[in-house]
């Protein structure tokens, strides 16, 4: 039993306590959300060693035996998602010393990334649906907190659709478990896969991860569901858009892989062309809503709902190798679209203004920027040395493999558009003449300049060690898939069922 | 006692559409209510059927809870959903108040300012 | 607010009762029904009557607590009992029982002081969010006349 697991939800919930409390004095407020954040960095990659090594991790709290309690797994995808969400958070606490105010920070702004922190580090540890259902629900609540965060209107009619319809989006979770629990009678994920895997009649398990599938898709902001992503991602602090923008539909996509890789393995199966649809229209439709805006943080906005695509075909796909390329693609997407966004918010920030038109001239004022931009953006499109080369190239190539050539060519057009749209922010932000006299403009501190320049680093450092990089993504894939060995490691070796009836007499 | 339910849920969640699909930002939420009021329902008939009187308690000399005793995790999780849908509607209402004094009019045709280009 | 001394009346005779009560279910709820959440939300209404009788500013003025920080107490106060089970090697949350009960408590161990943190965590968010509820039109008062949107045409 690894009952370590824990570990980053109870730091996490704890300082985020403690920094309520004491939320009027800024400077302590500041060193708990580091050293919580710190502790969570350090645990996820010593949790990333511990899964190479020994393999998943399980625990149960109070010693109920599974799939009685309540169930912590840690598998690769845990362990990867757990470290970049730590990172972000980091970085964006970083980000907030040099760009929120101080009214907002005693609006509880920092114990509300905490909280985020603990909502998204339990969805990706929980072996659990309704647990999963919860988390969801605390990582929500700590987004509402943020996203309307200052009051200004545009947040509030962008926060107001952000809630409503991820409110939609949680009741289709609740119907979804309901039914399934109804079906299957458990909720353990473990144990549904056993179970599931021996139900007669189909026809209703087809319906439930129908509601699955809404609700996550609209969480991640897939097809027909992203509209509350770019009427509301650009209105808050451009901290908190940078954090929303690189790790909340990815928590989505995180609970289609676990869910649909794991628990409805042979509804995959039948859902696949509908994904693959799903993730086709996804690519095509945020690349043109993008195409048409004159705004940085909304091009970026309608790129994450672009970039969601490309990881739900790495679903579709339905198999270890798309699977594979679509977690190293997460991870990579995670890390670059938070430093674009910290990069053009740091130029609107000392601009004043996202809108394309009115800026211009930052890359002779501000080459460190620039480059910075350039190298993001780069790995963004996918050009080959960086990260986003080798995400894309492993989804084309699963893609062939399978021979799903409509889906693998608009992957590859959707790429073109890309790129269009990062060299439409470069020419009008930074290399066009300066729309008006620059040298009033402050200039970008260490304090805007370092968290983007982290996340780069980190970005480029995953583009030159690929090799260990794509293993590790495909040591998680095959252990979502592998439900004989999650069911051994969750219930012993007789399996779920055998624990249960040894219970029941 | 099923089918009636049953009947319910599908009310509540057909008056929580068309309530939803209003223009006015109050209505939008009280179809939000009506929906989290029938996933809440929902889940309470998923249960091994509806048991009348017989609670799960278990007596200290049996050590097991009776077989045809209610369904106790049922109703754990609809406590839970029911007061996270507590938390959420509440901060929703303070939203949509703090919504209306900005854009002074409850019509969500009128807050349109971050769609437009 | 409801300027009404019925109302008043009955909330002043009903805080103490009821304030009684919530911990009556918090101390019973171990084996019983009850428990730090059934507490917690009864002495919350004790509160929320005060909130309606009386008006958000007495209230503030009259029990002058910081009732997130409260919550934020007893979410400290229910997760550290957990933490005994993980310094020991043991599972997060697992239950200590003391041997021996104490006369006129019963037996004490640590799911009781997590109904503690429990208790305190329900007051706290449930008494914050009336507050909050009831302060807002006075703070931020509406500078129209409510109109529901659907009685006003579209425009053509």
């Amino acid at each position: 039993m690894a009952h370590h697991l824990f570990l980053p939800l109870i730091v996490p919930l704890l300082s985020a306590s403690v920094a309520t409390i004491i939320v009027r004095q800024h400077g302590w407020v500041r060193v708990i959300a580091v050293a919580a954040t710190l502790f969570n960095l350090g645990y996820g990659a010593w949790l990333l060693v511990t899964i190479a090594a020994t393999g998943r991790q399980v625990t149960q709290a109070a010693g109920w035996s599974a799939p009685f309690g309540i169930t912590l797994v840690a598998d690769g995808l845990s362990a990867i998602m757990l470290v970049l969400t730590a990172l972000l958070t980091l970085v964006t606490i970083g980000y907030s010393f040099a760009t929120v105010d101080a009214r907002q920070e005693r609006f509880y702004y920092y114990p509300l990334l905490l909280l985020l922190l603990f909502g998204c580090s339990g969805a990706f540890l929980t072996g659990d649906l309704f647990n999963l259902y919860v988390w969801f629900e605390i990582l929500l609540v700590a987004s509402f907190g943020l996203i309307t965060l200052g009051g200004s209107r545009g947040q509030l009619e962008g926060g107001l659709k952000y809630v409503v319809l991820n409110l939609f989006g949680s009741i289709c979770f609740l119907v979804g478990a309901g039914l399934l629990y109804g079906v299957a009678g458990t909720l353990n994920m473990a144990h549904l896969a056993e179970r599931l895997s021996t139900i007669q009649d189909a026809s209703l398990v087809t319906a439930v991860a129908g509601f699955f599938l809404v609700a996550f898709g609209s969480k991640a902001g897939l097809a027909p569901l992203f509209f509350w992503l770019p009427t509301s991602y650009h209105t808050p602090n451009i901290a908190v858009t940078a954090l929303f923008g690189g790790l909340l539909t990815k928590v989505g996509i995180y609970a289609l892989y676990r869910v649909f890789g794991t628990v409805f393995q042979s509804e995959l199966a039948r859902l696949a062309p509908l994904i693959l649809v799903v993730a086709g229209v996804t690519m095509v439709v945020g690349v043109i809503g993008a195409m048409a805006q004159v705004n940085v943080r909304r091009i970026l906005a309608f790129h994450i709902v672009s970039q969601v695509g490309y990881m739900a075909m790495g679903l579709g796909l339905v198999s270890v190798a798309g699977m594979t390329a679509g977690i190293l693609f997460m991870a990579h997407n995670i890390v670059v679209k938070t430093a674009l966004f910290l990069i053009g918010g740091a130029a609107e920030h000392l601009t004043g203004t996202g809108e394309l038109k009115q800026m211009g001239g930052m890359a002779r004022r501000e080459p460190m920027l620039a480059l910075l931009w350039l190298l993001a953006s780069f790995a963004l499109v996918g050009v080959p040395p960086l990260t986003g080369f080798f995400g894309k190239l492993g989804l084309i190539q699963a893609g062939l493999a399978q021979e799903q050539w409509l889906i693998v060519g608009v992957a590859a057009t959707v790429s073109l558009f890309t790129l269009f749209s990062m060299l439409k922010i470069w020419n009008e932000v930074f290399w066009k003449k300066a729309y008006s006299d620059l040298s009033a403009m402050p200039r970008a501190g260490v304090g805007l300049l370092a968290p983007a320049a982290v996340l780069v680093a980190v970005s480029i450092a995953m583009g030159i060690g690929a090799a260990p990089t794509l293993e590790y993504s495909a040591l998680a894939a095959e252990q979502v898939f592998d439900t004989a060995s999650l069911v051994r490691d969750v219930c012993g070796p007789n399996g779920c069922e055998a624990v249960e009836l040894a219970v029941g007499h | 006692m099923t089918l009636i339910l049953s009947l319910v849920v599908g009310t509540l969640f057909a008056g929580g559409i068309y309530l939803m699909l209003r223009r006015s930002v109050v209505k939008l939420i009280l179809g939000l209510v009506l929906l989290s009021h029938g996933a809440n329902l929902l889940l309470f008939l998923m249960g091994d059927g509806l048991i009348k009187a017989r609670p799960p308690f278990v007596k200290p000399e049996a050590g097991v809870a009776p077989p045809d005793s209610a369904d106790p995790l049922i109703q754990a999780l609809i406590l839970t959903a029911i007061v996270i849908s507590f938390g959420l509607l509440t901060f929703v209402m303070a939203l949509a108040y703090r919504a209306d004094q900005a854009v002074e009019s409850d019509d969500l045709d009128a807050m349109t300012s971050t769609d437009r280009l | 607010m409801y300027d009404s001394i019925i109302l008043r009346t009955v909330a002043r005779l009903m805080l103490p009762i009821l304030l009684l009560l919530s911990l009556f279910m918090l101390v019973r709820g171990h084996n019983l029904p009850g428990g730090g959440f059934i507490g917690g939300l009864l002495a919350a209404s004790a509160f929320i009557l005060q909130i309606i009788a009386y008006g958000p500013v007495h209230v503030r003025r009259i029990i002058p607590v910081n009732f997130l920080g409260l919550a934020a107490v007893g979410v400290i106060f229910a997760a550290v009992w957990g933490l005994i089970g993980l310094v020991t090697g043991q599972a997060y949350m697992l239950a200590f029982w003391l041997k021996e009960p104490i006369p006129g408590i019963g037996k004490l161990g640590t799911p009781v002081l997590f109904d503690i943190g429990v208790y305190l965590t329900v007051i706290g968010v449930t008494t914050q969010l009336a507050l909050v509820l009831a302060e807002e039109p006075i703070l931020y008062p509406l500078r129209r006349r409510p109109v529901s949107a659907d009685r006003v045409a579209p425009e053509a």
